[in-house]
């Protein structure tokens, strides 16, 4: 579904993304770990078109999209949520939801008539909601939602995009440990539901060694290490670079 | 919202009201009084337009002047230069086009940029135009302007009438059809899925690019939009003021507008039009009344950033939802 080759991207002498080569597959859940500046953001920024590639080549449904700007990886079906939650602030959680989907759709030329008459995207973004378990927060704005929340209907926003291709740059972070779990049963269950592909990138390994079929190991811009969970967290390597333990 | 769901909304019943009430003003006001609400319609219109691109898309200009000149000077060319076609019912759609096309252009450069860049822009191709107004006196009778004189409106002239007769009859009822028209029109555009497009891009211009919004042209979208508004606003004014001059494009008149916008409250979607209504008489009664107006309009400002940042519609609208909340709990 996904395919990357020789990714380069360099901010000056920091090599951010460093000939990065990988592949993700129909139906996966692939997380990207790696210590702080090992390049995770910027892979999923360049994914995403939020920044150009100095070189290499991305490949998403046999389309080149290396260079295509984010409208076109949208349409392609590439969505991403963010570390930092980007929302609509002064928007409800429903109307968070139906931009997105009237984006999808091409309705945003419709300049007219109001967006509630729009019945089946209100339904359809209400099933959305549904399925995070945050309909009955459908009238609120961001700023009533505890932070959780706010990164579950990032999220959703994503997902509304009707997306492929998820991207989750650091889903529970900012969220309380007893509530990082339920946030992730409520994503995956989600995701599972119409068999996305998923790209995290997560700091906590109970939820990378819970959730992932796959790890993805960077250091210093580069793929250290590739496996099942079990198996990179056993690579001596991974253990001196991300956990510090040299045996 | 339906017809029917309009006919329950209380918001549509006072709108309402409101529409038959502004029907029978010129019964109530003096010729003087009219005239001023006249003015404070035509920039009711240019308010609404200037607030889809501050309000609703989050882009602060001080050029706008450049759109209101442009459609005042479509007017008053076309009366100098093309009398055969001087009707409201052409001269109407000549001036949204002539101020689309100014829009358009302009827009282009101005979107590029956002913020204060974004302003300065704006503010520099306005005066770009109110030197080609000045300066080229033998087509736009420079710093003397141009005289406007009263049109005709399908076929039906009004010869030997005077000015304040034309004001308070026909032009009176038409300037309100055409203000009503482009409320309804801008009150669908705000509540569209276009509308909450240049809302996301407003409240978050990184999201909004990563959900597919091809936020730089919906920009210039919402710039067209806007200035044709301001040049249907400038259009409607030159019939009330009967003369046009190079300093509707200078950028002290393209303050003004921002100035009314601020006094209403751009938050608020009714905000510019009492922005606008207020600011007409506060004008000419604070010039009529001082030669340092400019003191009281500024001393306005002041106090209103400090005390009223949501405007005055802003502030009634704020108190309104403390009383309705207040209700509710006991």
């Amino acid at each position: 579904m996904l395919t990357i080759d020789n990714l380069k991207k360099h901010f000056g002498s920091v090599k951010a993304v460093d000939h990065v080569n990988l592949e993700i597959k129909e139906g996966e859940i692939v997380s990207i770990i790696g210590t702080n500046g090992a390049g995770k953001t910027t892979l999923v920024n360049l994914i995403s078109g939020y920044i150009k590639p100095d070189s290499g080549r991305i490949q998403f449904l046999d389309k080149d999209i290396t260079y295509a700007p984010p409208y076109v990886r949208i349409k392609l079906g590439v969505g991403r949520s963010f570390q930092l939650i980007q929302l609509f602030s002064n928007s409800t959680v429903l109307d968070n939801v139906r931009i997105a989907l009237f984006s999808k759709y091409g309705m945003i030329r419709r300049g007219l008539l109001p967006a509630d008459r729009y019945s089946s995207v209100t339904d359809e973004a209400i099933k959305i909601l549904d399925s995070f378990s945050m309909s009955d927060k459908k009238n609120l704005t961001p700023k009533g939602l505890s932070e959780g929340d706010l990164k579950i209907l990032d999220i959703a926003i994503a997902f509304a995009l009707k997306s492929k291709l998820l991207l989750l740059d650091e889903p529970t972070s900012g969220v309380a440990t007893n509530d990082k779990f339920k946030v992730m049963d409520s994503i995956v269950k989600a995701i599972k539901k119409e068999g996305i592909s998923t790209l995290i990138i997560e700091h906590d390994m109970d939820i990378v060694s819970g959730y992932s079929d796959r790890v993805i190991v960077m250091h210093e811009g580069k793929v250290i290490a590739e496996g099942k969970p079990n198996e990179v967290m056993e690579n001596k390597e991974v253990k001196a670079t991300v956990f510090g333990i040299v045996s | 919202m339906g017809l029917t769901g309009m006919v329950k909304n209380p918001r549509w019943i006072v709108y309402s009201l409101i529409f038959i009430a502004l029907l029978f003003i010129p019964r109530i006001l003096s010729i003087h009084d009219l005239m001023l609400f006249e003015y404070g319609i035509t920039f009711a219109i240019v308010g609404l337009g200037f607030n889809l691109l501050l309000g609703y898309t989050g882009l602060l200009s001080f050029g706008h002047g450049a759109y209101f000149a442009t459609g005042a000077y479509t007017v008053a060319m076309i009366a100098k230069y093309l009398p055969q076609a001087y009707s409201l019912e052409i001269l109407i759609p000549a001036a949204l086009f002539f101020s689309m096309v100014l829009s358009i252009i302009f827009g282009f450069v101005c979107v590029r940029h956002t913020k204060i860049f974004f302003s300065i822009l704006a503010l520099s191709l306005s005066m770009l135009l109110f030197a080609l107004l000045f300066k080229l006196y033998h087509i736009t009778g420079g710093s003397d302007g141009l005289r406007v004189p009263l049109p005709t409106l399908f076929g039906m002239s009004f010869k030997g009438i005077r000015r304040p007769e034309f004001l308070s009859g026909t032009y009176y009822y038409f300037l309100l059809g055409m203000f009503s028209v482009s409320f309804l029109v801008m009150k669908g555009i705000v509540n569209s899925p276009f509308g909450k497009a240049l809302q996301a891009i407003r409240d978050n211009e990184v999201r909004a690019e990563l959900i597919g919004i091809r936020v730089r042209r919906y920009r210039l979208y919402s710039f067209i939009i806007s200035g044709m508004f301001v040049g249907l606003g400038g259009a409607l004014w030159t019939f009330v003021n009967g003369h046009v001059t190079a300093d509707l494009s200078h950028w002290v008149f393209s303050g003004e507008i921002v100035y009314m916008t601020l006094l209403g409250g751009f938050g608020i979607f009714e905000g510019p039009i009492v922005g606008a209504i207020i600011f007409t008489y506060l004008k000419l009664y604070a010039m009529g009344n001082t030669q340092y107006w400019m003191f009281v309009i500024g001393g306005t400002l002041i106090v209103l950033v400090l005390l009223l940042p949501n405007g005055i519609a802003g502030a009634f609208a704020g108190l309104w939802t403390k009383i309705k909340k207040g209700v509710e709990e006991t």
